[in-house]
């Protein structure tokens, strides 16, 4: 393909490199703090019980469908033109965080805790399971009740309003709202967990259940708390990944979960700043590895080895800190 | 015996129960018997629209032509099979349905990359295909007697899309997206050859898989600022590429194959994506015949046809055809003659007369482009035609 050399030879392309530099660099924060909002699930649940929910991104994306069915529902008695944006958006995504909140306590309550004294591959196959199960449940209640697999999020006009701050760069108001909305969230996570009484004890149980349940913790209460607030934040993640991409399908929250579970792990799984930080690490390796990849090798390499890139990276860095950027922070269980 | 022995003598006896099952409930042949005509094609996931469409399409044939099959003395019956547009359930399906005997032909599929794997499984029992929407150049140029297809190519697709960028369109740039399967990537590198044939310069020529954030892959569009942006694959990717990317502010003209062809496409991409060029080898709804058609769909079904349902009614009223001559007399039909038979027909339909050479291909076949008119999906048979060729398929390679 010498004809691809060609057209990546012309002079411009330096300037161009460097021109899209800070669009690909906001791409990517965008993406990093999506990713780091669904991470905050995984990692909260494997800080206090060493176990990886799998279906953590079907609540996710359950938060995106109740979000898209309330927005539909509020298009077609017309009112959504009528009010105002940010009381919409404030509403769908506390309903959508109730209940992906809701659904990952009830998960906990039936898929795992009777496993919790199993081996530990056990409840890992029960939540896979789980995860299928609610993918086509999703289906099955969404063709019943729309017949239709494709759900468009309703566009709130003022969200779609961009802010040229030069002539190749611009943002739009939906990305300021969910950077904004992430910060607010992991900051709040960051104060519940580290601050408040409710906090300690959930950093309690994650140190040595039997230990807490000897100072007066109650275990049980704590882990239906820990996956409220992984499901909550998961289904935030959901409407704001909506409002962002407006398109979702029942199978949707597959690939952003698993990468939001890389995420974790690169970050050090059970360590929420980690969670945060290997989110915007992966996000923006993915978005510099998309537009530059092709740009750099004259086409040679496209988008489509964005995955591989972003995922040897990966290897790499989990080679010299194989628990993570911030694993050391992660402790040993008694 | 433990108690894990006796589970797994029970799970290996569940398993030869349910392996056993057919033969029990095997048809009772009645009469002259029953001819089974099959459909395979999406049924439900991210293609269901166009999928329902192929099935109900030829349903509509079934009803309508059968008659003649059911005055000589046979049973006519419909057998939706849903491959899910995952090759992998299309061949687990193809082998179910050669085990049926009575079926005596297939309409579908949906996907190329289904459809190819598929019909080496029915080539097995000589079971005669008829696709009324596979493009791709390979259904047809491995010359196999059964497979058939009532549409055009994609290596002649793509150079329509290329004729109407260069010659009506005079872009002197393209950027050429595809995602990645046999179909998309297909349709994108004939487009792009014949694109650069005309000296069009292509500026970016990639594949994704990603279906949700296109952001990163947008901004090197924008920067480079193309006159065209060409998206080979299907709406379910093409139309949130495309939504994102004008709202992005790339100003560039949009094109796509046929695979943007379903009301859909503006379902999902709303607004922004009106204005957007398709090449299509289905025939606009605006033809008299098409519209007859249009009206007798809506009446049964309660919705406008799909693209490709009236590919699907063509390829139908095809193989009831060649079924009748085989049937002649009252013969029980055979895979081997029903297939043999179909190449003989010639049909003049609503998509224009159709014959099938050596290959399968139709002898001739049209092609449009279309431009996406307006947001409302009610509204998506009302696109308008930009542009209309007719073309011969290409000799075998060999």
């Amino acid at each position: 393909m010498v004809d691809r050399d060609a057209a990546a030879d012309r002079p411009m392309d330096f300037e161009l490199l460097v021109g899209i530099f800070p669009q690909v660099l906001l791409d990517g924060l965008l993406l990093g703090f999506m990713y780091a909002l669904i991470a905050l699930g995984y990692t909260m649940v494997y800080g206090v019980l060493e176990f990886i929910n799998f279906a953590h991104s079907e609540i996710f994306i359950v938060g995106a469908f109740v979000g898209v069915e309330i927005l539909l529902s509020l298009k077609n008695v017309g009112v959504l033109e009528t009010l105002p944006w940010p009381l919409v958006l404030l509403g769908v995504m506390l309903a959508g965080m109730l209940a992906s909140g809701a659904l990952a306590v009830s998960i906990e309550r039936i898929a795992y805790r009777p496993l919790r004294a199993a081996p530990r591959l056990i409840p890992l196959i029960s939540a896979i399971g789980m995860s299928f199960f609610l993918q086509d449940v999703i289906r099955l209640v969404e063709s019943l009740w729309r017949n239709a697999f494709n759900l468009v999020y309703p566009t709130l006009e003022p969200l779609n309003v961009r802010y040229e701050l030069t002539s190749t760069i611009d943002v739009s108001a939906k990305s300021l709202v969910v950077i904004v909305a992430a910060l607010l969230m992991l900051w709040g996570l960051h104060a519940l967990v580290n601050r408040t009484k409710i906090g300690t004890a959930i950093r309690a149980v994650a140190e040595d259940q039997a230990a807490a349940s000897l100072m007066g913790i109650d275990v049980n209460r704590i882990i239906s708390l820990t996956f409220l607030i992984g499901g909550a934040m998961g289904g935030a993640a959901g409407v704001l990944f909506g409002v962002q991409y407006s398109l979702i399908n029942p199978y949707t929250g597959f690939i952003p979960g698993l990468k939001a579970f890389t995420a974790a792990v690169l970050g050090g799984i059970g360590n929420i700043p980690g969670a945060m930080l290997g989110g915007i690490v992966l996000g923006l390796l993915e978005a510099f590895a998309a537009s530059y990849l092709s740009l750099l090798t004259g086409g040679a390499f496209g988008a489509e080895y964005k995955d591989i890139f972003a995922f040897s990276v990966l290897i790499l860095i989990l080679i010299f800190r194989p628990k993570g950027l911030l694993g050391e922070v992660v402790r040993e269980r008694a | 015996m433990n108690p894990t022995r006796i589970r797994s003598v029970l799970a290996i006896g569940a398993a030869l129960a349910l392996a056993l099952l057919p033969l029990g409930s095997g048809p009772a042949a009645q009469g002259k018997g029953t001819i089974k005509i099959a459909t395979q094609s999406p049924l439900s996931g991210g293609q269901a629209a166009l999928g329902e469409g192929i099935k109900l399409g030829t349903q509509l044939a079934v009803e309508k032509f059968k008659g003649n099959l059911e005055k000589a003395g046979f049973r006519v019956e419909l057998v939706p099979y849903d491959d899910q547009a995952k090759p992998d359930v299309g061949v687990a399906n193809a082998k179910n349905i050669i085990a049926d005997k009575n079926i005596m032909v297939v309409i579908g599929h949906l996907n190329s990359g289904v459809a190819i794997p598929s019909s080496e499984v029915y080539k097995e029992d000589s079971l005669p295909m008829i696709s009324p929407a596979n493009t791709n150049e390979k259904v047809t140029d491995r010359g196999y007697p059964n497979v058939n297809r009532v549409c055009g190519r994609d290596d002649v697709q793509g150079p329509v899309g290329a004729e109407f960028a260069a010659g009506t369109l005079k872009v002197k740039t393209a950027y050429v997206l595809h995602d990645k399967t046999t179909y998309g990537q297909g349709v994108a590198e004939a487009f792009k050859k014949d694109l650069e044939k005309k000296g069009v310069k292509i500026i970016g020529f990639e594949g994704t898989e990603e279906k949700s954030n296109f952001d990163p892959i947008i901004t090197p569009i924008k920067a480079k600022n193309p006159d065209l942006v060409y998206f080979g694959g299907i709406y379910d990717q093409g139309a949130p590429f495309f939504k994102q990317a004008r709202e992005k502010g790339v100003k560039a003209k949009f094109l796509g194959p046929d695979g943007m062809d379903s009301s859909d496409f503006v379902k999902i991409g709303g607004k922004v994506v009106v204005g957007t060029y398709y090449t299509t080898a289905a025939a606009p709804a605006s033809s008299p015949q098409a519209k007859q058609f249009g009206e007798e769909f809506k009446k049964k079904y309660g919705k406008n046809p799909e693209p490709y349902a009236a590919e699907s009614y063509v390829a139908t009223a095809i193989a009831i055809k060649a079924l009748e001559d085989v049937t002649k007399g009252g013969k029980a039909p055979t895979r081997e003659a029903v297939a043999a038979s179909i190449r003989k027909v010639k049909y003049n339909g609503m998509t224009g007369t159709i014959e099938f050479d050596d290959k399968g291909d139709p002898k001739k076949a049209s092609y449009y482009v279309m431009q996406v008119s307006s947001d409302n999906p009610e509204k998506w048979s009302e696109n308008k035609e930009a542009k209309r060729l007719a073309i011969a398929a290409p000799a075998m390679k060999k």
